[in-house]
């Protein structure tokens, strides 16, 4: 084939399916892609910069807003790196609250996975059926944080809130509703012909080419992979909780999602041990002002995947050099393999599949086009339409445009 | 009032469409903001419906602090939405700046690029918030719409809502 018959399309920064701002430029020979571009940056705000002018304690708070769906592994993972650097053991009580919380974080973020995938292939029933079930696992981190998104649990040396009877109770009462709906999602994903025809086949990955280009979380398990932050490195108690990592061998979509969907069943019952086995006691350890100079790696399972902090101290209240290495970051690299021979059509559920979180991955990366577009304004587009009508025969230039009226 | 002129602003007033645009924010407004559009909350009850182009759209949701990158982007997407046009800015980095002021990459609020209609703070906003800004919003635009354009007074609703995040925010 030759060049001419290729179309190219770009897609974003602005776009429907995704609610971040992403710009992808997909070539086309028919309905076919064979190329892709990828040009994310959209959301880069500098935070790493950020935390080499903040106390310890204030980056715990930016970093959560590294992204607000999974924030609370990355705060896991700063503190985690900082506790190491200082030598600080933090209370057996605080693991577990940090180890329950985090797979009530992973039980809110595949919900809203499956949701916005279902409505990626026009599902929209599903949608709505996953984000009413979400809201009940909302209502716990509200309780539990006091905010709905960012629920600020971790801190230096421990956890910030502790967990009572009461609480407990209703995290008891939330995880069994969310138990029938999961298994019901779960009989879906099997029985559901429609679902699956459309889901398999779609964004293929290898085995080889997802170790190949490093993806991670559920995107590497489902191309038969075990790699699980949680069991090949285990941190705070996940090294004594008994639980299964997730692998399917479809390496397509539909193995996407089939293994959040088991996933989440696994976190439920993570979250039920660790009610049950969680000691009583402190919830902090006390924590230096000042973190002792050195160097580390802290690595946890986010809900998409292994989360890298890298942190560097000079002895100081403030650190060297913060490096955050988010899940969706690893995962683009294998996006366009991914891509490579699918129809236009597959493009937003192959994206929507690795979960993709840009305002985690673009904290790293500065991408400036510098090109200039074109924007026909709304006096020109309607000089324009007046025009053609004209040509036709038509005469529409008496009808008046609202007019931009003073706001302010 | 030509019957056009009533038919419009009867269509804003009773199904305004919004645009969502993320100027970098964390995540976590954007989410709370299709929250507001599901079964729990449903602004869709209101006649609200999310739209995939600014074309089509009355309001435009911004969240996030204006990242450089998107500075331009965003300038576009509002002059390419008809009038009247408004905007909600939505979380305390969008109103400005918030958590990320002084981040070398962040401009500060979505007032530096664009004029704002309602300030909605909290980080993040919580889906009732929305629901009270959208309300809010369509009130004072009623109250203006029947005083035959007195946008004085419309002005003043608007610094009331500006007021109240700013003592809101002490
Ligand atoms: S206001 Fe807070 S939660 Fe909302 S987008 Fe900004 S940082 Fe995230």
């Amino acid at each position: 084939m030759t060049e001419y018959n290729r179309v190219v399309i770009p897609i974003g920064p602005q776009h429907p399916s995704l609610k971040e701002p992403a710009c992808f430029t997909v070539t086309l020979e028919g309905e076919k892609i064979v190329d892709a571009v990828i040009g994310i940056g959209y959301n880069h705000r500098g935070i790493e910069k950020a935390c080499e002018s903040r106390y310890y304690t204030q980056i715990i708070y930016l970093l959560e807003r590294v992204c607000g769906i999974c924030s609370h592994t990355h705060t896991t993972a700063f503190c985690q790196g900082v506790e190491e650097l200082a030598g600080v053991e933090i209370p057996r009580r605080a693991a577990f609250i940090r180890v329950l919380v985090a797979e009530i974080e992973r039980l809110h973020s595949h919900l809203l996975w499956l949701g916005v995938a279902a409505h990626e292939i026009g599902f929209d029933t599903m949608f709505m059926y996953t984000w009413r079930d979400r809201e009940a696992v909302l209502d716990i981190l509200a309780e539990l944080g006091g905010n709905r998104v960012n629920y600020s649990i971790n801190t230096i040396g421990g956890v910030r809130r502790d967990i009572d009877d009461s609480l407990k109770q209703d995290i008891l009462k939330m995880v069994d509703a969310l138990e029938e709906q999961v298994k019901y999602y779960r009989e879906l994903a099997r029985s559901e012909t429609t679902l699956a025809a459309r889901l398999a086949g779609v964004g293929k990955l290898s085995r080889e080419d997802a170790l190949k280009y490093g993806a991670v979380g559920p995107v590497i398990r489902a191309s038969g992979v075990d790699f699980d932050i949680r069991k090949v490195d285990p941190y705070a108690v996940y090294g004594e909780i008994p639980f299964k990592v997730v692998t399917d061998t479809h390496a397509d979509v539909f193995g996407r999602t089939v293994v959040r969907v088991l996933e989440m069943l696994e976190s439920i019952e993570i979250i039920r041990y660790c009610l049950e086995n969680m000691p009583d006691g402190e919830i902090t350890a006390k924590a230096p002002r000042r973190i002792p100079a050195g160097e580390v790696i802290s690595r946890t399972e986010a809900p998409r995947g292994e989360d890298i902090h890298y942190i560097r101290s000079n002895g100081t209240e403030i650190p060297d050099r913060v490096r955050v290495r988010a899940p969706s970051e690893a995962n683009w690299h294998a996006m366009k393999q991914m891509l490579l021979g699918q129809y236009l059509a597959d493009v937003p559920i192959t994206i929507a599949a690795i979960d993709p979180c840009f305002s985690c991955t673009d904290r790293a990366i500065a991408v400036n086009s510098g090109r200039e577009t074109e924007l026909m304004d709304w006096p020109r587009l309607r000089q324009y339409s007046v025009d053609w009508y004209k040509k036709r025969g038509i005469d529409v230039s008496s009808v008046k445009m609202p007019e931009r009226r003073s706001y302010f | 009032m030509s019957l056009i002129k009533k038919a419009i602003d009867w269509g804003t007033r009773k199904s305004p469409w919004i645009i969502h645009f993320n100027a970098g924010s964390c995540n976590g407004c954007d989410i709370e903001i299709v929250d507001a559009l599901t079964p729990r909350f449903d602004l869709e009850r209101l006649g609200i419906l999310q739209r995939g182009t600014p074309r089509h759209a009355d309001i435009l949701v911004c969240t996030g602090a204006v990242s450089l990158q998107t500075k331009d982007r965003l300038k576009q997407i509002y002059d390419q939405m008809p009038e009247p046009k408004f905007v909600i800015a939505t979380g305390t980095c969008a109103c400005s700046g918030g958590v990320f002021d002084g981040c070398y990459c962040v401009l500060g609020g979505i007032d530096r690029v664009i004029p704002v209609d309602v300030y909605i703070p909290g980080c993040a906003v919580r889906p009732e918030a929305i629901i009270s800004a959208v309300v809010k919003l369509l009130g004072a635009l009623e109250a203006q719409q029947k005083g035959g354009g007195k946008d004085a007074e419309r002005r003043s609703d608007y610094s009331t809502v500006g007021r109240e995040i700013q003592s809101f925010e002490g």
